[in-house]
C-alpha cells in the first residue's frame, strides 16, 4: 500500500512537471517527484542514495532551477510540439511496451549469493574509476555555475569588449 | 490479482522513462528540456538500486546510483547554464528558433 501509494504520487508529479506551462511550478513538482524518489530509495533499502537524492534532487537542482528561471525569465508559453503528438505518444507507447517486455518478461535467473561489501568499500576500491569521473564531473558543473553567472560581453565596432 | 513491491517499481521506472522520453519529444522550452531529462535519469537511478536490491548487491547498485545523480546534477547545472545564455543571446528559449542556418 505504501509503495503504490508513492508510486502514484511519483508518476503524477512527474506528469504534472512535463504539463505545467509555468516553469516555476514545474520546477516545484519535479521536487516533490525527487522527494517521493528519495522516500522510495529508502524504502528499496538504499538509505544511503535515499539521503543524497533528497539534498541533491529535490534541495540543490530545484534552487539551481529558480535561480535559472529568476535570470532567464517565464517566457509565453509556446502551445506547438517539436513533432505530431500523435506521434510522439505512438513512440512512447512503443519504446515502454518494449521495455516492459523485456524486465518483466523473464525474471532475473542469476541471483548472486554471498556476502557484500559495504558500500564505502565498494565505492572507494572496486568504483574507483566512477569517483575520479565524478571528480572531473564536479568540475565540469563548476565552470557550468560559472556559465551561469557570468555576464553577456557585446563587443563594440571598434574590436573593444564592453560589458 | 495482487501487485507486489517489485512490480510497482517497475511500473514506476517505466512510467518514469515514458514521462521523460515524452517531454523530450514533446517540449520546446530548453528549461523544460533540461526537467524532461531530469524525470528520465530518476527513472533510470530507480531502476539501478532496484536491481542491486534484487540482486543481492544493493551496495553496488547504491555506488552506481551515487554517479548517476552526480552526472544528472551537473547536466542539470550546464544545461541550465546554456539555457541562460541561450536566452540573453537569441531574446528567446524556444529550441527551434536556434536554428541560424536555415530560414
Amino acid at each position: 500500500m505504501d509503495f503504490a501509494l508513492i508510486v502514484l504520487g511519483c508518476l503524477i508529479c512527474a506528469v504534472f512537471a512535463i504539463r505545467t506551462q509555468r516553469l516555476l511550478i514545474s520546477a516545484l513538482w519535479l521536487a516533490g517527484a525527487s522527494a517521493l524518489t528519495a522516500l522510495l530509495l529508502y524504502l528499496l533499502g538504499a538509505p544511503e542514495i535515499a539521503v543524497i537524492e533528497l539534498s541533491v534532487g529535490a534541495g540543490l537542482v530545484t534552487v539551481l532551477f529558480v535561480f535559472a528561471i529568476n535570470i532567464a525569465g517565464e517566457e509565453i508559453p509556446i502551445k506547438q510540439s517539436i513533432m505530431p503528438k500523435p506521434l510522439a505518444w505512438l513512440l512512447i507507447a512503443a519504446a515502454v511496451l518494449l521495455l516492459g517486455i523485456m524486465v518483466l518478461g523473464p525474471q532475473l535467473s542469476r541471483v548472486l549469493t554471498g556476502s557484500e561489501p559495504g558500500f564505502a568499500a565498494i565505492l572507494w576500491n572496486d568504483r574507483l574509476l566512477d569517483v575520479a569521473l565524478q571528480v572531473v564531473l564536479i568540475f565540469a558543473g563548476v565552470l557550468g555555475v560559472l556559465g551561469l553567472l557570468s555576464d553577456v560581453k557585446k563587443i563594440s565596432k571598434d574590436g573593444n569588449n564592453e560589458h | 490479482m495482487s501487485i507486489n513491491a517489485v512490480d510497482l517499481v517497475v511500473i514506476l521506472v517505466l512510467g518514469l522513462l515514458g514521462v521523460g522520453f515524452y517531454g523530450l519529444l514533446i517540449t520546446r522550452n530548453l528549461i523544460k528540456v533540461v526537467v524532461a531529462l531530469q524525470i528520465l535519469v530518476k527513472g533510470a537511478m530507480v531502476a539501478l538500486v532496484l536491481a542491486g536490491n534484487l540482486s543481492h548487491q544493493t551496495n553496488l547498485g547504491q555506488s552506481l546510483a551515487v554517479t548517476v545523480i552526480v552526472a544528472d546534477t551537473i547536466v542539470a547545472v550546464i544545461g541550465l547554464s546554456l539555457a541562460v545564455q541561450v536566452r540573453r543571446h537569441f531574446g528567446t528559449l524556444d529550441i527551434k528558433s536556434l536554428t541560424t542556418l536555415r530560414r
